[in-house]
Order: C-alpha cells, then structure tokens, then sequence
C-alpha cells in the first residue's frame, strides 16, 4: 500500500469513485470519520434487526397455530377456543373487499396516471392541483377515510339509495361490504397512480412517436401501444394497494367490518369478517390473553404471508421496471 | 406529445380525451368530498347548535313558534333529518315531553351547577374547567356519564406526546440509515437494504401493534423499570417503526438527488466519505430530510391501531410512561358506542376534521419544501 501507480488514480467508470475513496481512505485514518460513518451503519443494522425481530417472532410463535383446519374453518361464535376456530371466514372477507375495491380502484387510478403522463402539459395549474391532491390523499390518516365513509358513502349515499330504492328501510344505509371498499378504494388511489406514472414514463417516447408517425391516433397509440407496455407498473400498482388495503383495519372498523358473523358474506350489502380486524379483536378483547396468545399469533402469521406475498412479487416487478427505467435515462 | 389534431375530425377521439381528464379530476374531487363530509357531521358543534346541559330551561309548547326551527332542534336534541320528518303535531308532543323530563330530574342533580352547562361550548373544550366535586379546575374527556365532559386538550396531549416520543426515536434512525444507504454502502449492500426496509412499510399496523403489546412492552419494561406496562412510550417507540420507511425512503431519496458533481468535487480535494456525506451532500439535501420528518410526522399522528392496542387510557398528563390517548384512538374507540347525530358522535367527527387539517398543512408544507428542493437540485445537475 506505500507505492501507488497514478493507474489506481485513474477511474475506468464513475461507479470506480468508491474504489478510490476507500483507498485513501487507507492512508489517512480518520476516527470521526470511522465512527460516524459506524453509527450510520449500526442505524441501518438496527431498523433490520428491528425487522427481522417482528418477522421471526411471529413465524417462530404463529408457526404451530396454523393448519389446514385453521384456515378452512368457520369459527363458532367463541372463537377464542384453539381447538374450534379458525379464520376461514376472515380470509374470505378480507379478500372479498379487496377485490371489489380493485375493480373500482384500478380503472380510476390508471386513467388519471394516463392524464398526468400522457396529455397534461406539466406547468399547468390543473395538473399541479392534481398532483397536489394525489399527494395529500396518499397522507390522510386512515380514520379518517372510516370517518368519511361513515359519513359519506353510508349516511349520505347509502341512506339517500334506500329512500330511492327501497322506501327507506335500511339496506344500504348501513355498514356493508361495498361502502368499505369503496373506502379503501379512495385511500388506496394514489397508491395506483403514482406506480402507473412511474411504468407509463418508463416506456420510450421513441415508441409513441412511432406509432403516431404511421397515422395512429393519441388514444389508439395509448390503448394499442402504451398500455400494454405499462401493464406490469399497472399490475404493481394494483398488487401494492391490494397489500396495503389488506392490512388496514381503521377505515373498515365504521364502514363493514363485523366482530362475528355465523356466514360467509354473499352480498354487498352484507357486513364481513376481517383478518387484520379479528387481530385486533384477538389482541384486545380476549378473556384469557394466554389461552389466545396461540390463535392470535396464528392469524397474524396468515396476515402477514398475505400481505407479504403480494408484497414481494410487487417489488420483483418494480424492481425490473425501474431498471428499464434506469436504462432509458 | 407535441402533436395536435382538431377535435371535429375525431369526435371519439375528442370524447375520450374529456372523458379522461374528467376522470383524472377524481382526486381532487375525494379530497374536498373528504373535507366536506367528515365537517359536515361535526357542523352543529362549530355552529353551537349542539347543547348537552341537562338541565334547561323549558320552553313551553305554545311558545313553539317564537323560536327558530334550528333552536328547537337544538332544544329537542334531534339532528337535522329527524327534525325535517316530524310535523308540527309530533314535535309539540315531543316538546311536551321535554318538559315533564325537565320536571322529573331529581331535587339534588337540579342544583348541581354542572347540570346546567352545555359541554360542547367551545369554553368546555378548551379550557380547564372546575366540575362539581374537583378541587381544581380540570382538563377531563369523559364522554359518557351523566355529564359528559369533552375537553380536547387531553387528546391533544396524548397525541403529541406518542407522535413526539415516534419521531424522536425514528427520525435520527431513519435519516442515519439514509445516509448509510445511499453515501457510504457499496451498491450491492444498497439493493439488498433498500428494499427491505421498504418491506417494514409493508408490515400492517395491527401486527405491529401486537408485537409492541406482546413483546416490546415487556423488554422495554424490564430495560427501563417504569410501573404501568402498556404507555406512551412503548406506543411511540412503535409508532416510530411504522414511520420510519416513511421517512426513510423520502430522506434517501432527496440525499440521492444532490448532483454527483458535489459529491466528486469534495471526494478530490481530499475529504473522506464521511466528511462529504456529512458536510456537503447532507446540508445540501437539508430541505428534504425536512420534508421527511413533516411527512412522517404526518403520518405518526394519523396512526391508528398501533396506539389503540397500546395504551388508551385519556388521562391528562405529560408523562411518558403514564397511558395516554390520541385523537385517532379516541375516534376509533369511541365511534362505535356514540349515538349517531348526538353531541359524542358530532365532537368524534370534529376531531377526524381537525385531523384532516393537520395532516393536509403537513402534507402541503412537505410537498412544498420537496418539490422546491427538487426543482433546484435538477437546475444544477
């Protein structure tokens, strides 16, 4: 390490800059600089420990709890029994409201991406009044999307289709499986816009100006050329807010969410089961912690896999998205 | 896509091009729908319509036309559309019943003071306020009982107290690790640590919840030997795990974005890895760690089930290892068992409003700082 050829100096690529810098590094020890630069690191250690930590403990603890029985079985009504319960009718609500919401959440959240990207000139002020509302919608506290179902979809819309519809006795005017998706629709919108710009601005402007040079219109362009390729961002967006929604417990617990319901939901109209909810239940409400601690952890652990499934594959896509993104710039 | 056509030759064409803006106008539209119905519920309470005094005194039944229809609704204790659907007939029963109730409280509640006060005043939920049988005035959220008492302040302090515990533990760890990430790592350290600290964001706050009730509750107890188990403190030091990938990837985001040239100027003249991450690259993307901390604290007070499952007690008190409750938990708790249009039901939406406000301000002064930030970094790149 004495002698140094001026060829060491010489960066062959920009990322060689690490190289360089560790190698003076070597040369001149600097202890604040060591120890700072530790600290950083130990932070960085620490939020992963943190992670694994709540990752291990619930596998390692929920791990003995699940079996097929647990996961096909409709709970008696004491569902605080280990031997009896099961979560059966929780994964079925829980992916019922998620998919309504998908159908409602993905149209709306692709065709406003579409907007931004496709036709809004940046500078106008329309286009920032949106950007600002997507922006604020994705930081709204989830309460208060329960507090606005609540008043919105059930008191206001709900109770207005049933004087409508069906001489005022309470159909929809109460909580029921369509007014909490459409909640967590709302809540989930920026969640598809903002991973829809992304995959529309990562296709070539190369590829539309050749499709518009031989005599596509716009819209053909968008719907024959751009949308397909932008259909795994399309398909992120809506993974990632499917897994976001899934977990969420606040804005379903005044719009749908039920403590115990003997069936499976069949209608929209109908109150559901929640796995995130049950937890909750599970954690809060049980009249021996001990006795429950089993079933909780068990129902956490099929939350998590859950939501982390479709979390995972949400970032392998992104992930090879923002590469060609990457390559483009 | 420079290329302009004349509508009248393309009429679909033209269609859906409005049809899409239309569409795309869809968030504006929730935010103020947002905005508008959640105040909507909590109007009656701004307005002073609401009146909780036990008390009053009786209007009698053919004195019905000298008052307001809003001042006998009041009076009546009905919400607007219950109001709208008696006839004149019905509300002058309901009026004479009033005043047999009036007449049917007992001797000694009559002469309680406190019966006699409207505790949604804006006086009451404020201020300190001395009740019956207190030997100072109190701040006290009790909303049910026979007087029910909804001072905010309590609220108040609960929140701030979880969000500032949160943020005091997450944000020195989240910008440390933002720093690491993306000035001193090795790429390939990079990807691997990114993403899986993107992964905690995907943890669902309930689960943190009961990590924190189960496990963490009972270490951070046993490290800090404080009486009551479930506190403030532990429900901020969970709160501060939710918010951390929050404030994470904003933070890692803006130091990424100070141009290479910075970075490369410090590294020539000499200056270690550190002292350019510390002194050039940090300051220079000051305005958007900034941002992050209000983004998160943004997040931190809007945070629901973790500090449900935590600690939920309201008691006034600036502690952190006594229990406290937020503006969300209260919300959430209590919403179920308020009566829908009465005075508990309307102050739990006036809540969810002043939090829409606090978060809107934090989000618009976040995406304000970014977007400025941003905007200056890209002149120079």
């Amino acid at each position: 390490m004495n002698t140094v050829t001026p060829s060491q100096y010489l960066p062959e690529s920009s990322s060689d800059t690490t190289r360089m810098t560790r190698h003076f590094r070597a040369e001149k020890f600097d202890f604040w600089s060591f120890f700072f630069s530790g600290l950083t690191g130990l932070a960085t250690l620490f939020i992963l420990g943190i992670l694994a930590t709540i990752l291990l403990n619930i596998i390692v603890n929920g791990w003995n709890g699940l079996s097929w029985h647990f996961v096909s079985t409709i709970p008696k009504k004491d569902f605080f029994d280990i031997h009896t319960t099961g979560v059966l009718p929780m994964i079925v609500g829980t992916a019922f409201r998620v998919i309504v919401m998908t159908i409602f959440v993905i149209p709306v959240g692709v065709i406003t991406a579409i907007y931004l990207t496709e036709y809004a000139a940046n500078t106008s002020v329309i286009t920032r009044i949106i950007r600002a509302a997507v922006n604020n919608l994705a930081g709204v506290p989830s309460i208060v999307f329960g507090l606005f179902g609540l008043g919105f979809f059930i008191n206001f819309v709900g109770k207005n289709m049933d004087k409508l519809l069906h001489n005022a006795s309470a159909v929809w005017g109460q909580p029921a499986l369509i007014w909490a998706s459409l909640t967590l629709a709302v809540m989930t919108l920026p969640v598809v816009i903002v991973a829809t710009e992304e995959s529309l601005k990562a296709i070539p402007p190369g590829l539309r100006e050749a499709s518009l040079a031989l005599g596509a219109t716009k819209l053909e362009t968008i719907l024959k050329i751009v949308l397909p390729q932008a259909l795994p961002g399309i398909m992120t967006g809506g993974i990632l807010a499917v897994s976001r929604a899934a977990g969420e417990v606040a804005p379903i617990l005044f719009t749908g969410v039920a403590y115990y319901m003997a069936s499976l939901p069949s209608h929209l109209s109908d109150q559901f089961m929640d796995l995130g909810y049950h937890v909750f239940v599970l954690s809060t409400q049980s009249p021996n912690i001990e006795q429950t601690r089993p079933i909780l952890y068990a129902t956490v652990l099929v939350l998590l896999m859950l939501t982390f499934a479709l979390n995972i594959v949400a970032i392998l896509i992104r992930a090879r998205v923002r590469k060609k993104l990457r390559a483009l710039q | 896509m420079g290329i302009h056509r004349g509508h009248k030759a393309r009429p679909g064409e033209w269609l859906a091009e409005k049809f899409i803006f239309l569409v795309s106008l869809s968030a504006i539209l929730m935010v103020l729908l947002i905005f508008l119905f959640v105040a909507r519920e909590a109007l009656p309470v701004f307005f002073g319509e609401t009146n909780t005094a036990l008390v009053q005194k009786p209007i009698p039944p053919d004195e019905m036309d000298k008052h307001s229809p809003a001042e006998l609704q009041a009076y009546l204790e009905l919400t607007p559309d219950q109001f709208k659907k008696m006839d004149k007939a019905t509300l002058r029963d309901l009026m004479n019943v009033k005043v047999e109730a009036q007449n049917d409280i007992p001797e000694d509640f009559r002469n309680d003071p406190d019966a006699r006060i409207n505790t949604t005043e804006w006086k009451y939920l404020f201020h300190a306020h001395k009740w019956n049988g207190y030997a100072n005035p109190e701040h006290i959220w009790q909303p049910v009982g026979q007087i029910k008492k909804f001072n905010i302040i309590p609220l108040f302090v609960g929140t701030l107290k979880v969000t500032l515990i949160g943020l005091l533990f997450a944000v020195p760890l989240a910008v440390g690790a933002a720093i690491y990430v993306s000035q001193l790592a090795r790429p390939r350290v990079r990807e691997i640590v990114k993403p899986a600290i993107e992964m905690l964001s995907g943890i669902p706050s309930v689960v943190v919840g009961v990590f924190a009730l189960l496990v963490m509750a009972t270490v951070l107890q046993s490290l800090f030997h404080y009486e009551t188990r479930l506190n403030a403190f532990v429900a901020g030091i969970a709160l501060g795990f939710a918010v951390i990938p929050v404030i994470f990837s904003i933070a890692e985001d803006a130091l990424t974005s100070v141009p290479r040239a910075y970075t490369q100027a410090a590294l020539a003249l000499g200056s270690s890895r550190w002292q350019t991450a510390w002194q050039i690259v940090l300051p220079a993307a000051l305005p958007g760690v900034f941002a992050a901390a209000v983004l998160g604290f943004g997040r931190a007070i809007g945070e629901t089930m973790i500090v449900l499952m935590v600690c939920s007690a309201s008691v006034m008190s600036w502690s952190i290892f006594d229990s406290a409750r937020s503006i969300t938990t209260t919300i959430a708790a209590e919403m179920a068992e308020a009566v829908a249009g009465g005075p508990h039901y309307q102050i739990l939406f006036m809540l969810g409003a002043l939090l829409f406000a606090a978060t809107f301000i934090s989000n618009m002064l976040g995406d304000f700082v970014i977007h400025r930030f941003k905007s200056k970094m890209e002149g120079k790149r």
